[in-house]
């Protein structure tokens, strides 16, 4: 049986997450290539439709990944992500897909280590989940968004 | 403004269970800025169904649009270039938006996405409360800015009862007795002696015990 390879999207908060990940980079560390990187000014940037849109859209797993408490360069935009995440995860849960598709971790600019640590973990268990959502083997359907 | 609350997803998708193309409208006034049925909530909705309908193996076409006012003709008749090419619609604006709607095409099936709610105020970010009644004779200027109707939970016209304690209502520790903040606000104002006047029982006919109401304005026609 062909192994599934996840797709994670991984919402990095440019002052923390972002940097980790760079300085995983730098000190050679390797990480999944699922793991699909897009840079946020602050996780409170993170609006639920993003997340919503990348899960709808082939995302197997979306990862927010923002500073630790207290830490954060807008006040609180990782709380606020932290809140948005949960609302997130009832979405989840009345759609009938699995609410650890979406979780929020935090860490600082200095956690390279960690943060390969995270996301591989968090690929590691959306592989055990399978493809998202299950039963689809159809094409994604076609949104056709006109906005008045 | 009208306050209103996402219907649970599961009774949104039964609804247009049958169909495979639907047309979701939501409304940029009030529920926009209740985060209820606004743009972003439209969006919001359609991923959800597109991905309830995907774990079934069915497809279903989304045409998002967002009304400047959906309980404006002006602005549903722009939903007439849409509404030929899909099996329902989906309304997230207040049941206003839903009947206009309805009204205006007749021959599609138009469901509700969200629970209308009551006409309130943002006390925070995320809190909205009621405010009004709209029992079509204010009495605002009597009790000191703070509505009896709709914030006392007996409606009393003359308050508190018995079941005001600490300046909450006895029904919840959360919400405030209607009567006390008078009160307070009366001796804020120094009207005190205003309280001692007996407001006389309330005439309900400009409420809804007239039946539907409207308002006419032959200089506006």
């Amino acid at each position: 049986m062909e192994e599934f390879d996840p797709v994670i999207v991984a919402y990095c908060c440019h002052y923390c997450a972002y940097t980790a990940a760079d300085m995983a980079g730098s000190m050679r560390l390797g990480y999944p290539p699922g793991i699909k990187i897009i840079r946020v000014p602050c996780t409170g940037k993170v609006d639920p439709l993003h997340v919503m849109r990348a899960l709808m859209d082939g995302a197997d797993g979306v990862l927010i990944a923002g500073c630790l408490k207290g830490d954060c360069h807008f006040k609180n935009g990782n709380i606020k992500a932290l809140k948005r995440t949960a609302y997130l995860k009832q979405w989840m849960d009345e759609i009938g897909i699995e609410s650890e598709r979406v979780e929020m971790v935090m860490m600082s600019a200095g956690m390279g280590k960690q943060f390969v640590r995270i996301v591989t973990d968090f690929l590691d268990n959306i592989r055990l989940l399978g493809p998202c959502p299950k039963n689809t083997n159809q094409q994604s359907n076609r949104i056709l968004s006109e906005l008045v | 403004m009208i306050t209103a609350e996402r219907k649970p997803l599961d009774e949104i998708a039964s609804c247009i269970e049958p169909y495979n193309r639907i047309l979701l409208v939501g409304c940029n006034e009030c529920v926009t800025v209740c985060a209820a049925g606004g743009r972003k909530e439209v969006a919001m909705l359609s991923s959800a169904l597109q991905m309830v309908s995907m774990k079934q193996g069915k497809t279903l076409s989304v045409v998002e649009m967002t009304l400047e006012r959906q309980c404006d003709p002006e602005y549903v008749e722009s939903l007439a270039l849409h509404i030929d090419g899909v099996d329902a619609v989906v309304s997230m604006a207040c049941g206003c938006g839903v009947q206009e709607i309805a009204r205006r095409f007749g021959q599609v099936r138009v469901f509700p996405a969200v629970n209308t709610k009551f006409m309130g105020a943002s006390e925070r970010a995320g809190v909205w409360a009621e405010r009004c009644q709209g029992c079509g004779d204010c009495l605002l200027g009597l009790t000191g800015g703070i509505c009896p109707i709709a914030r006392c939970s007996k409606r009393l016209m003359n308050g508190p009862c018995g079941g005001s304690g600490d300046g909450k209502c006895e029904i919840s520790g959360e919400v405030d007795c209607a009567w006390h903040l008078i009160w307070e606000r009366m001796k804020a104002l120094g009207i005190e002696d205003r309280y001692e006047e007996v407001i006389s029982a309330k005439d309900w006919r400009p409420a809804r015990g007239g039946g539907p109401r409207k308002i006419i304005r032959e200089d506006l026609q």
